[in-house]
């Protein structure tokens, strides 16, 4: 297909791996975007100067020097402290969950700004109305804040995802076989690169295309009960 | 550990930071000047004009940008007859060229998505007064739209001016020695990873914050016949 001599189908395997990336990172994203937009707004500041400090560092540094000192320079590192104690270690980072976690934690950083938007959409009045019928502060936000901020957040979540799916190509520098390692090898197998790097460009579009109408479909799901 | 590795390579770094400095100014420049025709294009009532700008801004915001280097530097290689016949292989064989080149159109294509935005919401009213007392297009788009346009577009340009500084770190993919680039051959002769990882980290945290400290200085003094 497409003139890759069957190579397509070995892109098309390269893009399970891609999806489950992607779509593992941003659970792991969202997940530390709630906590840190809470810990952004909560009370206590050491709370409140961890999360900033995290958001700015992470906010600073590429994507790609992120990823190569997670999975090449944190296992040296380890080995070069416990050595210090006359301990030999060795440590093998897998790829995938180097990949997954690396993009979780730096898209992480993006999404705490989104919840802390949404969270700062919901009126303070329902808030201090809750805090008043004796909720506590954990069924406040699960009841309250959390459900009416996830609405708010819908936009900038879906803004993450794009950024972070594309992210994605950057784990063929680690070796895992998503799409564009699989790419490579198809490139380099029938002398092809063009076409090779348009298919992989073209599934990319693709992806994209169906993030936005699924970003449609919720934005309209999500404010149905406010038109 | 072997924090020297940083000091005796100092002058090799400065190097590459510097043609990171040179990448992004050059794109950013030579992509400021395409997002504006492209914005142009996309406010065009003309579908022959509109529809081609949407379809670059679509690809280019739609691909990784990993993607699009590899398509322009190793996927030129298949046209190799045709772009020498035409005099341009020479400059498509140079992986200097090829980063310019994608990453001047891919900062292009964000930037005319941010610019349209600014433009669109210049106030209708005051358009029309500039037609009234007889401003041609050019007038009013120097005089009227464009200046306003810019202190709205300017809080989101300036973003995409830090993500595209960031962005360069991916030209180091394709063997040009930028900071990164410089990084990785310094690590293959000394194989002080994490030292060499965390140092060009903290380079490129400062050149972050350097810029962003530069724009917000801009954009109040864009802004100062509001305070």
């Amino acid at each position: 297909m497409f003139g890759l001599e069957g190579y397509s189908s070995a892109i098309f395997t390269g893009l399970q791996q891609t999806l489950l990336v992607g779509l593992l990172a941003m659970l792991l994203a969202c997940t530390i975007g709630v906590f840190g937009a809470l810990a952004k707004t909560s009370s206590n500041k050491l709370l409140r100067v961890v999360a900033s400090f995290y958001t700015a560092t992470i906010r600073g540094i590429p994507e790609l020097i992120l990823l190569l000192l997670i999975f090449y320079g944190v296992p040296t590192l380890v080995q070069d402290v416990f050595a210090g104690f006359d301990v030999e270690v060795i440590i093998d980072l897998n790829p995938f969950v180097a990949g997954v976690v690396t993009l979780g934690f730096i898209y992480g950083a993006f999404s705490v700004e989104v919840f802390r938007g949404a969270f700062g959409q919901v009126p303070a009045g329902q808030i201090e109305a809750a805090k008043a019928m004796g909720m506590r502060p954990w069924v406040v936000f699960y009841r309250i804040l959390f459900p009416q901020a996830l609405r708010y957040s819908i936009p900038g979540l879906s803004n993450v995802w794009m950024l972070l799916i594309k992210a994605t190509a950057l784990i063929s520098v680690i070796q895992l076989d998503e799409v564009m390692r699989m790419t490579k090898i198809a490139a380099n197998a029938t002398q092809k690169p063009f076409t090779a790097y348009l298919f992989a460009a073209l599934l990319f579009l693709g992806i994209t295309l169906v993030s936005m109408m699924l970003q449609k479909y919720l934005e309209n799901k999500y404010t149905r009960g406010y038109r | 550990m072997s924090w020297h590795v940083i000091w005796d390579n100092a002058a090799w770094l400065l190097e590459g930071f510097w043609v990171t400095i040179q990448l992004t100014a050059s794109a950013v420049s030579i992509g400021l000047f395409i997002a504006l025709i492209l914005s142009l294009l996309t406010l065009s009532t003309h579908r022959f004009y509109r529809w081609p700008a949407e379809a670059i801004t679509f690809f280019f915001r739609g691909t990784p940008l990993l993607v699009q280097l590899f398509l322009v530097y190793h996927g030129s290689g298949q046209f190799r007859h045709e772009l020498d016949a035409i005099g341009l292989w020479s400059y498509f064989r140079e992986a200097y060229f090829c980063a310019v080149f994608v990453l001047a159109l891919n900062t292009a294509a964000y930037s005319s998505e941010i610019f349209t935005g600014a433009i669109r919401s210049v106030d209708k009213n005051q358009i029309e007064a500039g037609r009234a007392v007889g401003m041609t297009s050019f007038i009013l788009y120097r005089r009227i739209i464009l200046p306003q346009a810019l202190r709205i577009a300017w809080t989101g340009y300036s973003n995409e001016i830090i993500f595209i500084m960031q962005a360069t770190s991916l030209v180091s993919i394709i063997t040009v020695l930028d900071l990164t680039g410089v990084a990785g051959r310094i690590i293959s002769k000394t194989f002080a990873i994490y030292e060499v990882y965390i140092a060009i980290a903290l380079l490129y945290l400062v050149i972050t914050y350097t810029m962003v400290f530069i724009f917000s200085r801009i954009e109040k003094r864009l802004n100062r016949h509001k305070a």
